[in-house]
């Protein structure tokens, strides 16, 4: 019987607990004595802080305490930022857990109130009496970046938060001498991440030991263990923090949170623990959200169709302060990613991270690289219609040639492997593109504005080395370790520092151990979310956590092994060189009659009666993996939409998706990742974006007004993949959590503008709603 | 603030307790009766994470009051399996990966419970239409679809 479990779509193990509603999440979680706190927020997007009342508030039924900035003078140090990309001149102006005299955003933290129940706290809140003097407001940060905007931060000068630039070739060469050029500038509106569960945090003190515990909603639980010591002064080691059942994070747990210091706060105050959960419309007001560029971007090419320049000027806005990972965003994986899957040999874009008067906004699933592939596969169809070429056959053109180890990009990076015609072909034929491109010319001739869009897409992932996380500025490593260890009755238990939220991990990495060792899966348990029994990890994000933490997985395993074949020898009375491995069972070559298990070995391991002279008893191992280079995931999606040009709805009817993620584990978690990784992307090309009017109010505050994805409005997709190992990986894995984010915006985005093609038109803004296509469509109807 | 005497028998067992009129069915769900399995996401009635069945109604039990639910008998998703043997609609879940990160999983199913009650046989369409009042953010929905058709099976439906 083999146990080989790469492959297989086995079910997972995570899901009897969800299905049954069993596992607790932050918010389950009650401790004895536990006091409630909510937090009071700014209804101004921009206002002085002229007096703060807090006296009637504090004499509310069942209130414990109430604190604002004052109160956390010397005790809370200012929230971190932790990605100071080099070779830019970015500004970090300082940013209070509660705001002192100053608030930036409408949802900024002016003070917390504590009481007894939920309810109670809420209820004082409405009793605190703040003096505002209003400021003027910039949101769009182009505007905010001119000469003149209102300004945020003193010595931030024309709101500018840094200054990035790219550059590769000669781009200004290569635009001298084109046949062609086309520009254009993209919007990418503000997004919210939306996980489903609202973010929370429940902390608690023990004065007498100095020991704080605060479970929290993260994505990264060791790295909100070290910037909740930095923020509050607790040593490191005498901070555990637990993220139990977390509902999904989509980029937006990353960051370390006001929110958690003031929890933390009270905590260490008042002696007992405290729980915050944010409402929804926090949720939409003070968690992180995503995107916000206006990018005004040109491409090159000559007449024969190829691509030989891109330029980019990108106004990023960061919202009024720059969250914990939110520099990186725009510049390394955004910036680094511009050549795509294109040889384009001359590229140059500058970057501004602007502050605006908006949440702050730090990574969103794609994080970067949606922006970047949105801007490139717009220039890529606007090229194609200016040649009048068919806007698959110029990608295949340009499209880097097959390549199984490194490719030099212009931006200075190093593509792993990529087959990137290939999965543009099987995409092609999956959706049988030329027998659409007939059914197109057959609407069309009735007049309906049917349309096809595509993407072909590289990402920048599995993030690491921390060599390179060190020379881009990021304020710690990007590797991943884990402890691999067997019981005498060989059953395992694995400690990974990564922990998942929701992405099946548990079901993946057990899969890995099996693999590499020849366990079977159920006999395999996987012990992530708790700083204090799992050893150090740097989170889980930018689909690095199988890929990263799997090669600490698979590492541990095999110094298990190696130890698994000594012993093997020992008790085998014969020579480490003679064992032979295969499928959970070492014997001496030429007799696997007389072979050991693994099982056996790990209890003769843990009873060590008979040791090789000089082994340590146990079967154990940890490893530290740090990937020599990122990986590069690629694909290609493909969309039909019918535009109704009477009311401007758009009809999204089909979706085919190829990607390669290099080996796949589990089938079955793949492609689940990519479908909802699809529709995450679908949302903000049609329906999501966060609005504000003139004076930083946000008019899209519940899930009433900001539009999210639903069953009803989104047909099946269809997924496929190829397999293209990553050269450097232990396991060939590449990552596949952001695939379906970033290439399903400008497809279903190029869908629709091919729909308007006939019309004339080819920019409308994103999302595009149907009143903005009904306003293009009239627009164009009256030669607009 | 007064206090109102309530009794709400939730799966099967009588809960009963003074509350505050203004408090949500959800929260003595999860406050006073401890069963945490019905989560909040939105607290607006958008999302569908804490969607019960009350009376054999589906509810959003975020704006369902306390109070108003006295008397009443109120299934949650601890009610729907003893947690070892699983209700189909569980199992197709597990078997059609129609979870990720689980939050918006009870009210999916027992959403889902309520349409096969009422069409044992629902069509993908139909199966989408009962459930965009219920928001999942992890699958892009094409595998719930999918886990309440093979649902509709097991159930006897087709
Ligand atoms: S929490 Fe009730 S519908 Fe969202
Ligand atoms: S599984 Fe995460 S929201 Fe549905």
């Amino acid at each position: 019987m083999t146990t080989r479990s790469f492959g297989s779509g086995i079910r997972r193990r995570e899901d009897p607990r969800l299905i049954t509603g069993r596992a607790p999440y932050t918010d389950d979680i009650k401790l004895p004595g536990m006091v409630h706190a909510a937090i009071l927020r700014s209804p101004h997007a921009h206002a002085n802080i002229k007096s703060i009342d807090t006296s009637a508030a504090a004499s509310q039924p069942g209130v414990v305490a109430v604190y604002t900035g004052a109160d956390t003078d010397g005790v809370l140090a200012g929230m971190p930022c932790a990605w100071l990309i080099p070779g830019s001149d970015l500004k970090t102006p300082e940013h209070p857990a509660i705001a002192k005299d100053r608030v930036r955003y409408v949802g900024d933290a002016v003070a917390v109130v504590v009481a007894g129940t939920r309810y109670e706290a809420e209820d004082a809140l409405e009793h605190i009496e703040v003096e505002y003097e209003t400021l003027g407001v910039v949101i769009n940060p182009k505007a905010a970046a001119q000469p003149g905007a209102a300004q945020l931060h003193d010595d931030v000068e024309n709101n500018i938060a840094f200054t990035w630039a790219v550059a590769g070739g000669d781009a200004d060469a290569a635009f001298a001498a084109a046949d062609v050029t086309v520009s254009d500038t993209i919007t990418l509106p503000r997004l919210i991440a939306n996980p489903m569960e609202p973010r929370s945090a429940v902390a608690s003190y023990m004065a007498a030991m100095g020991e704080l515990t605060l479970w929290s909603t993260s994505q990264n639980p060791h790295i909100a263990r070290f910037l909740t010591s930095v923020v509050t002064g607790v040593p490191e080691h005498k901070i555990r923090v637990i993220a139990p059942e977390v509902g999904g994070g989509f980029g937006s747990k990353i960051p370390y949170y006001p929110d958690e210091a003031i929890t933390a706060f009270c905590a260490m105050k008042l002696g007992v623990p405290v729980k915050w959960t944010e409402t929804r419309s926090e949720n939409y007001l003070a968690t992180t959200q995503g995107r916000d560029h206006v990018e005004e971007v040109e491409m090159a090419a000559t007449s024969d169709g190829t691509i030989t320049g891109l330029r980019t000027t990108v106004y990023a806005g960061m919202g009024a302060y720059l969250s914990t990972a939110a520099p990186g965003v725009p510049t390394i994986l955004h910036g680094l990613m511009y050549s795509g899957a294109y040889n384009i040999p001359n590229i140059s874009g500058t970057i501004y991270g602007v502050f605006n008067n908006g949440t702050p906004v730090d990574a969103y699933r794609g994080a970067g690289r949606p922006e970047a592939t949105t801007l490139i596969e717009r220039l890529v169809d606007l090229t194609a219609a200016a040649l009048d070429m068919d806007p698959a056959e110029f990608r295949r053109k340009n499209l880097i040639p097959k390549f199984e180890n490194g490719h030099d990009v212009a931006t200075g990076i190093i593509y792993d492997s990529g087959d990137y015609e290939l999965t543009l072909n099987t995409c092609l034929a999956n959706a049988d593109y030329d027998g659409l491109r007939a059914v197109q010319a057959a609407a069309r001739a009735e007049g309906r504005l049917v349309g096809i869009g595509m993407a072909t897409w590289v990402e920048i992932c599995g993030l690491g080395p921390s060599q390179v996380a060190g020379a881009v500025g990021f304020q710690g490593g990007l590797w991943e370790s884990a402890i691999v260890r067997f019981h005498p009755t060989g059953k395992v238990n694995v400690m990974v520092g990564s922990s998942p939220h929701g992405q099946g991990e548990e079901t993946t990495f057990a899969q890995i151990v099996s693999e590499e060792l020849g366990v079977p899966v159920e006999d395999v348990e996987i012990i992530h979310g708790d700083t204090d029994n799992t050893p150090m990890g740097w989170g889980t994000y930018g689909s690095r956590t199988t890929v990263v933490s799997g090669g600490a997985i698979a590492f541990a395993s095999r110094k298990i092994k190696e130890k698994s074949k000594e012993l093997a020898a020992h008790l085998l009375e014969a020579a480490v060189e003679d064992i032979e491995y295969d499928d959970g069972r070492f014997f001496v070559r030429g007799s696997d009659d007389q072979a050991k298990t693994i099982q056996d070995i790990a209890l003769m391991a843990n009873v060590a009666w008979n040791m090789p002279e000089g082994m340590e008893p146990g079967l154990e191992a940890s490893a530290f993996y740090d990937p020599p280079n990122f990986t590069y995931p690629f694909g290609t999606h493909l969309a039909v939409v019918e535009v109704n040009a009477e009311t401007g709805h758009i009809d999204l009817q089909n979706y085919w998706a190829v990607d390669d993620c290099g080996v796949q584990i589990n089938p079955m978690i793949v492609e689940g990742q990519v479908h909802g990784g699809v529709v995450q992307g679908v949302g903000p090309a049609l329906w999501e974006g966060v609005v504000y009017d003139d004076n930083g109010q946000p008019l899209t505050g519940t899930m009433q007004d900001y539009a999210l994805p639903r069953a009803d409005l989104l047909p099946d997709i269809n997924v496929a993949s190829t397999t293209t190992p990553s050269p450097h990986h232990p396991l060939g894995l590449k990552g596949v959590g952001e695939a379906g984010t970033i290439a399903a915006t400008p497809t279903v985005y190029n869908a629709v503008m091919d729909a308007l093609r006939p019309l004339g038109v080819n920019r409308v803004d994103m999302p595009l709603t149907p009143e903005k296509v009904w306003r293009a469509i009239n627009d164009a109807k009256n030669g607009g | 603030m007064v206090s109102v005497p309530v009794e709400i028998t939730i799966n099967g067992r009588v809960f009963s307790g003074e509350v505050e009129p203004r408090q949500l069915l959800v929260h003595f769900i999860r406050e006073n009766a401890g069963l945490t399995g019905t989560k909040v996401g939105c607290d607006t009635s958008q999302c569908g994470t804490c969607t019960v069945q009350l009376d054999g109604q589906i509810a959003k039990s975020c704006t369902v009051l306390a109070v108003q639910a006295s008397g009443s008998t109120v299934n949650t998703i601890e009610g729907l399996s003893n947690g070892v043997d699983l209700h189909p609609l569980q199992e197709a879940f597990w078997n059609k990966h129609g979870l990720q990160c689980g939050f918006c999983t009870p009210g999916m199913i027992m959403a889902s419970e309520e349409l096969l009650r009422n069409n044992p046989s629902p069509s993908r369409e139909e199966i989408r239409h009962a459930l965009e009042g219920n928001i999942c953010r992890c699958t892009g929905y094409q595998n719930i679809v999918s886990a309440v058709e093979e649902a509709a099976g097991a159930m006897g439906g087709s």
